[in-house]
């Protein structure tokens, strides 16, 4: 079993079709052909290889227009990203509005393992407060489920991909227990500077945690931990691990990595996924709609296949859509019969709905401490060695601050590979200097630039909705999302603070803010979507009424369908999204193998 | 997304722009013929080693190009570290980057070219000859007054906007050479072993010890 066609898959039987390949995907066809089930997994965009397309150690100079972004590779020319972007095309998605305020990016990636090729491989747990939100104080909506019932798939997760960070004992940010991290990376001087002078402020400065292997995974001791009971899992685990490397401390990220030391969907889910021969996977397939049996169950899905536009029926015994928040929501509209004549699984009509996004507004400055230091390779792990968790948790709960929920800072800066853009818009400094000056200020500033970038946490509001568009089809006449998007007080307050904290940070390191910092937060903050954090759109809940799918991610009114990535998050925690995804998906679909044991599915 | 990405994004002045959909036509007005010109796509080979010419074709006559050149190395001279702007690619860069069918670039192509037969004609009127053959000095002359937007006379407002982007081209282009990167003694790209952080000689000049 292996990368098989789309006429080949609708003669088979299987257990379970998984709806897309990237986090969601990848860990839940992961985690039940490792136990045996039988997956057929179906991805839009072309079969995807890092192993043999990663452009490793490849220099600006190389890549047309020096590697810059374009509309085609909006992340820049050696971005992992292939098929993808906030447009993709033949695929468009409708404003409902055309104030800018009310505009809503969506980046998709069309691709085997999605989003994950490039992203940032930040993996921050949510915390105990971040599930039971509105029980804390009034606000948006707690989750079904508490941080200890998804702990121990926190924990999974954190051993199998391989993720670095430390304890520190600070609110709602949960300490991994023993064995499940990496060494954190050693900070850059960056790192040191902004630590040293954020404590002078209150802010904490800690290891940030990344999905990338500081060192090589344990193969000996975590395949045990991880299956329990099963040799086979186990055998073909220890042996993966062994094929991943350690990081080399060298090329970006966001490129991919060609020796799997990062976590990609790519290198790390569907590799042992395959080993097990469990698992068929069928790339260019454009899922059009979950089909139903006569019972009411769902059946399979109705797929386009990309190459030659001809639509195919495959079927198996549960369905799972995890095609990424807002394509689930879009396939499940999507899907209209007269038993859900406003989309499938939707008689709660919330589906659709409390679409969030994670907050966003930076800071640039200038650090005259971080000047002409001696040449030092600071190329590390490609991402943030530390960050900032959110510290004003009891300001917030005794009503000091006008928002409601918390950020935390990811930040950076120092000698990085000098790109087009590194070098530009240097007037502020250098007085417009141009010749040997020029040359000389260039030495002198590069390396001295930091960033400060706050994500903040979105609460659910009624504003912020898709629906599908009555008019616009993608070119295979699949109906498109149309977004309707709001901030509340609370964002844009939000996002005030962050400038007012980002300005006084660094003016505290002795550095220059570049730019305005806007005490509007509305003029700071970014676009719906633009973080690529978007989650919701199909809540999980306490009953049927009011969400879309139990603590398991199955849909209330369609007991074989689930959905397991970010659309059941009743809300949007500070904390990236794509560990939570995949500590859900993980837990989802143990309970999808244990229900098919019992025979209930 | 990955800080190096956040940095770009934040520096770049702009960054979702509108879509382009297929070839997209402009005017070369180089030659004053059209030429048609294709984006490379959301899937381009990113392993293969791209030149200026290869994805589109360039614009800069052999006249241009001698303009470009003198402005560029005014701007980033040879000295003891490393070669001038135009030795090492640069005005192969900025005519790929005016060529390129994207929206910013067109703007871009515009604002270059504009410039470029500004330089000529203030050139003329001070000096009476071209930009290109103007002693280091004449040249010098004409870029104090347009450096800097900011103490730009009125007259030279719009001669300044174009001296900014052409500098941060010619930034661009020279820094992300081989010789650029020896020159700001960026030191990565390398595997290594084991990752040890910043040196004392670091902390001590950062104040950290």
């Amino acid at each position: 079993m292996s990368f098989i066609t789309l006429d080949a898959a609708s003669k088979q039987s299987y257990d379970v079709i998984v709806v897309g390949s990237g986090a969601a995907g990848g860990q839940t066809a992961y985690t039940l052909t490792m136990e045996g089930a039988k997956v057929l997994m179906l991805e839009a965009g072309r079969r995807y290889d890092p192993l043999t397309e990663t452009p490793m150690f490849q220099t600006p100079d190389q890549a047309p227009l020096r590697g810059v972004s374009t509309v085609d590779k909006p992340f820049g020319f050696y971005d992992a990203t292939v098929d993808g972007g906030w447009e993709v095309p033949g695929e468009p998605y409708v404003q409902a509005s055309t104030d800018p305020a009310s505009r809503f990016m969506w980046w998709r990636s069309r691709m085997l393992g999605g989003r994950t090729n490039h992203w940032g491989r930040i993996s921050l747990r949510n915390g105990p407060y971040d599930f039971k939100g509105r029980s804390r104080d009034g606000l948006g909506l707690d989750w079904p489920i508490s941080y200890e019932e998804l702990a121990p798939y926190y924990d999974k997760v954190e051993m199998l991909v391989g993720i670095y960070g430390s304890k520190e004992g600070l609110e709602n940010t949960p300490d991994s227990p023993d064995g499940c991290l990496l060494p954190a990376p050693k900070p850059l001087v960056s790192d040191l500077l902004t630590e040293k002078y954020a404590r002078t402020l209150g802010i904490p400065v800690v290891a940030c945690h990344r999905a990338v292997l500081t060192e090589r995974l344990d193969w000996k001791r975590l395949p045990a931990l991880l299956h329990p009971g099963n040799a086979t899992a186990q055998t073909i685990l220890a042996a993966d691990m062994q094929r991943r490397a350690a990081c080399f401390f060298a090329t970006p990220c966001g490129r991919g990595c060609s020796t799997r030391a990062n976590y990609q969907s790519t290198t790390v889910h569907l590799p042992p996924a395959l080993d097990t021969g469990k698992l068929d996977i069928v790339t260019d397939a454009m899922v059009r709609e979950v089909t139903l049996d006569k019972r009411g169950d769902a059946s399979g899905v109705r797929v386009v296949d990309r190459a030659t536009g001809k639509e195919v029926h495959v079927t198996a015994r549960v369905v799972v859509l995890a095609a990424s928040a807002l394509e689930t929501v879009r396939i499940l509209l999507n899907s209209k019969s007269s038993s859900f004549p406003q989309g499938l699984a939707n008689s709660s009509g919330k589906l659709g709905k409390y679409i969030m996004d994670t907050v966003g507004a930076s800071v640039v400055g200038q650090i005259p401490r971080l000047e002409s230091l001696p040449p030092h390779n600071e190329d590390g792990v490609s991402g943030g060695h530390m960050y900032s968790p959110w510290w004003l948790y009891q300001e917030q709960l005794a009503g000091k601050l006008n928002f409601a929920r918390g950020y935390h800072i990811e930040f950076g800066g120092g000698r990085d590979m000098p790109s087009v853009f590194s070098t530009a818009d240097m007037e502020w400094l250098t007085g417009g200097s141009y010749g040997a000056k020029f040359k000389e200020d260039q030495r002198r500033y590069y390396g001295s630039m930091m960033y400060f970038s706050g994500r903040g946490e979105m609460l659910p509001n009624e504003d912020s909705y898709c629906e599908i568009d009555p008019v616009v089809k993608d070119k295979w006449g699949i109906p498109v999302l149309r977004f309707h998007w709001k901030w509340s007080t609370h964002e844009i307050n939000q996002a005030a603070h962050m400038q007012k904290t980002f300005a006084q940070l660094i003016e505290a390191m002795g550095g220059r803010v570049k730019d305005v910092v806007h005490s509007d937060g509305r003029n700071a903050i970014a676009h719906g979507g633009e973080i690529i954090h978007e989650v919701g759109g199909a809540i999980m809940g306490e009953s049927a009424r009011d969400s879309v799918t139990n603590q398991w991610c199955q849909t209330w009114d369609v007991k074989n369908l689930f959905l397991t990535d970010g659309a059941p998050f009743p809300s949007n925690a500070d904390k990236n999204p794509t560990l939570t995804i995949m500590a859900s998906a993980w837990r989802a679909a143990d309970h999808i193998l244990d229900r098919m044991r019992r025979k209930e599915l | 997304m990955d800080r190096r990405t956040t940095i770009k994004w934040m520096l770049a002045a702009s960054a979702s722009l509108p879509a382009l959909k297929g070839a997209v036509v402009h005017a070369a007005q180089a030659t004053g013929t059209a030429v048609t010109s294709t984006p490379y796509g959301t899937d381009p080979d990113l392993l293969k080693i791209y030149k200026p010419g290869d994805l589109w074709p360039l614009t800069l006559s052999s006249e241009q190009r001698v303009t470009a050149a003198a402005l560029a190395d005014l701007i980033i001279p040879a000295d003891a570290n490393s070669p001038s702007a135009s030795k090492v690619g640069v005005v192969e860069f900025i005519d790929e980057w005016i060529s390129a069918p994207y929206e910013e670039h067109r703007a871009d192509r515009k604002i270059v070219l504009n410039g470029f037969e500004w330089l000529d004609k203030e050139s003329a009127r001070r000096f009476s000859r071209p930009f290109g053959a103007l002693l280091i000095g004449q040249g010098r002359q004409i870029c104090d007054d347009i450096c800097y937007l900011p103490k730009a006379a009125p007259q030279f407002t719009e001669a300044a906007g174009f001296f900014a982007r052409y500098r941060d081209l010619t930034a661009g282009g020279f820094y992300t050479t081989p010789e650029g990167r020896k020159d700001l003694q960026y030191v990565g790209n390398v595997p290594l072993a084991r990752f040890d952080g910043p040196p004392a000689a670091v902390l001590k000049k950062a104040g950290l010890l």
